[in-house]
């Protein structure tokens, strides 16, 4: 779960990490009552939305005065904010954030991450931040400092001291520089993130040490323990279709093809996409119903996946272990006759009850295409797809 | 004897006495495993499904002589019975929970370090579908009717994927030695790699097909460390093809987030280091069968 910079920051600021003076907006004149409380005389005016690359997109704006403020306020909220890494639909802006315009002598990288190799966090740092770890990583290789944490004793100063002197930076910021790393640590432990990323970390002119930006994300499975972090989720910066499904308590990806998928298992759902794929088809979406998917699951699945105008096949695909085909075929034809499904639909069933599943599909008398393989379900759901455009175009 | 797990492989259930934990239970004793008992703090002295319930792993393995254990507690206390079935001597652990945090894990991998590999529990999981020898015994919650007995391993994270890959080949006439789901989280138990070494060692076992997907290193490190060490054939499936960067799809683990991590990139890596392909989901079957077939002509 990600969460925005201006909460991110509140989050490190509680913990002793240098943030510029700010304050969060949600309308131009709100904005610019901003400013006096922040005081001073230049600010910077910051979409808060769930992405980074902000600024090449518009989304990041320095003003010197109300007018500016306001004009620039205006021309963002409401607006959808399309950068490098929203995708093309891009994420609403409803929230601004205005911040003290801060004198840069110095921008650095900070990072911590999960290192799946290593199974332990990691901390990646580097001098010359500002840009994208990914561009610092092609440009300036030598400037990173990798380290990872012994979950066992967590992490020591003298990790956080070493990466301080290995960023060459002043003596007399050493100690400011350990304090910020290590108290990131902590915030990054204590709230089970899964990324926290300060770029840029800034020297400014007056000798101290500030995150000017901060990203983090959570790890999903541990929200249950962190109630004040699951209280900053902010829905509007997600897709509508998943906001749906996962209040529906079902795991569900949006893409941007035409053939609506509902599968059990993550594996065998990213295989079918796979297999739509190879059979000449775009998949609309990952869907996994769980285990032990009653009726009334796998029909809210056809609500969601029908939630997406773009559907205009359906395949189920359905290997059962603990489901059961019967419940999955109960299901189809309750949401054929209770939600309404006005495109073709594939239905592939395997596993335990495949037979009293089978039966129950071609004993409702409704126009459900059945498949034995996984191959034959990709096939014909890609061919009834295309008849069905087809219809539509003549 | 297949790797892992036999017939004779004495197995108790933590989170014994729960909704789910009943029902595999019962599943894995028709299945012919050798179940001995289960704990449920608590419920220790009573009778359950015809078996003794302890209060401790400790207390089970005393009274059982169990070597292993397969955990159904809930994600926020399954970390704590892992490292409690670690230290009460279980040699192997099969965790189906999914939804134990990364941080969670992380401490159980160190936890386990404090033990001389000797003596070190093996952990399957979490996040999985468990394993199978056919016509020994299960310790997971797969459908045990659509494994056939016989001579190819299966490693792979996805439960229902591996269904797939078993049936295709059961259609076939073609058999597993053992099958492993080593589940879909960032953090596990066993790897892809740990799972070829003992499939290379064993004798009942002539070809190993991986079941990888998106996400982590772990399947280019198997590559490189089967193009080294391994003389059975390695046939591998990488789901994700259609999956875009930096999205989760269901399972925690599957993210492309480094390079490298991409259906396509580990496809190619896989290729490189000399390991059969199967191309499409639909043709496990079909390229196990042509492996084999290779491995006679060639005898």
């Amino acid at each position: 779960m990600d969460i925005h910079e201006y909460q991110a920051k509140e989050l490190l600021a509680r913990h002793g990490v240098h943030v510029p003076r700010g304050g969060l907006a949600y309308s131009p004149e709100q904005a610019t009552y901003r400013a006096r409380e922040i005081g001073g005389g230049k600010w910077v005016l910051k979409a808060q939305v769930h992405s980074g690359a902000r600024g090449k997109a518009g989304g990041i704006k320095l003003c010197a005065n109300d007018e500016e403020i306001s004009n620039a306020a205006e021309a963002m909220l409401g607006r959808k904010l399309v950068t490098q890494q929203t995708g093309p639909r891009g994420k609403l802006i409803s929230r601004l954030y205005l911040e003290e315009a801060v004198d840069i002598a110095q921008e650095l990288y900070v990072g911590f991450v999960l290192d799946r190799k290593e199974e332990r966090v990691m901390i990646v740092a580097s001098a010359a931040g500002g840009m994208e770890i990914e561009d610092i990583v092609e440009r300036a290789p030598d400037s990173i400092i990798r380290t990872t944490v012994d979950p066992g004793v967590g992490m020591q100063r003298f990790q956080a001291r070493e990466i301080a002197f290995g960023l060459g930076l002043d003596q007399n910021l050493i100690g400011k520089a350990t304090e910020t790393i290590f108290s990131c640590y902590q915030v990054f432990r204590d709230y089970d993130a899964s990324m926290l990323e300060i770029n840029p970390l800034v020297v400014t002119r007056d000798g101290n040490l500030v995150a000017l930006d901060a990203k983090m994300s959570f790890d999903e499975n541990a929200l249950f323990r962190r109630p004040e972090i699951s209280e900053l989720r902010d829905k509007s910066q997600e897709d509508p279709r998943e906001t749906f499904a996962s209040d529906r308590g079902l795991s569900y990806v949006g893409l941007d093809g035409n053939i609506g998928c509902i599968i059990n298992g993550a594996g065998l759902a990213m295989a079918t996409m796979d297999m739509i794929k190879i059979a000449g088809g775009e998949p609309a979406n990952f869907l996994d119903i769980g285990g032990g998917a009653s009726p009334e699951r796998v029909a809210k699945s056809f609500r969601a996946v029908l939630g997406d105008k773009n559907v205009e096949t359906i395949l189920v695909n359905i290997f059962a272990g603990i489901n059961r085909c019967d419940w999955v075929a109960e299901g189809v034809v309750k949401a054929i006759r209770e939600v309404g499904v006005n495109v073709p639909l594939v239905v592939r069933l395997a596993g335990t009850k495949v037979e009293e599943g089978r039966r129950i599909l071609a004993d409702s008398g409704e126009a459900v295409i059945v498949a034995e393989t996984l191959a034959e379900a990709a096939e014909k759901a890609v061919a009834a797809w295309r008849s069905a455009t087809l219809k539509k175009a003549s | 004897m297949a790797i892992l797990l036999n017939r004779g492989t004495r197995v108790i259930v933590q989170g014994f006495t729960g909704k789910i934990g009943s029902f595999h239970a019962e599943d894995m004793k028709r299945y012919g495993t050798k179940l001995v008992g289960g704990v449920t703090p608590g419920k220790g002295g009573q009778k359950h499904l015809g078996l003794p319930v302890f209060n401790t792993v400790k207390g089970a393995v005393r009274e059982t002589r169990a070597e292993a254990s397969i955990v159904f507690v809930p994600p926020p206390f399954a970390a704590d019975s892992i490292m409690e079935a670690a230290d009460a001597g279980i040699k192997l652990c099969v965790c189906i929970t999914d939804g134990i945090p990364s941080q969670d894990m992380m401490q159980v991998k160190r936890y386990m370090l404090r033990y001389r590999f000797e003596d070190r529990m093996r952990l399957i999981g979490p996040n999985c579908a468990g394993m199978i020898t056919p016509g020994q015994a299960l310790m997971g919650i797969m459908p045990g009717s659509i494994y056939l007995p016989g001579r190819v391993g299966i490693v792979g994270r996805s439960g229902t994927l591996g269904y797939e890959a078993a049936s295709q080949m059961k259609a076939l006439g073609i058999g597993v030695s053992t099958s492993v789901g080593i589940g879909g989280d960032p953090i596990n138990g066993s790897s892809f790699k740990d799972m070829l070494k003992l499939f290379e060692q064993d004798d009942e076992t002539d070809a190993v097909v991986m079941i990888g997907e998106i996400g982590g290193p772990q399947e280019a490190e198997a590559a490189i460390w089967a193009r080294d060490n391994m003389r059975k054939p390695l046939i591998a499936y990488i789901a994700g093809l259609s999956a875009p960067k930096g999205r989760r799809m269901g399972h925690a683990g599957a993210i492309i987030s480094a390079f490298g991590e991409s259906a396509q990139e580990k496809v190619e890596i896989l290729k490189e280091a000399g390991v059969v392909i199967v191309p499409t989901p639909s043709s496990f079957g079909e390229v196990v069968a042509d492996t084999l077939a290779g491995m006679k002509k060639a005898a």
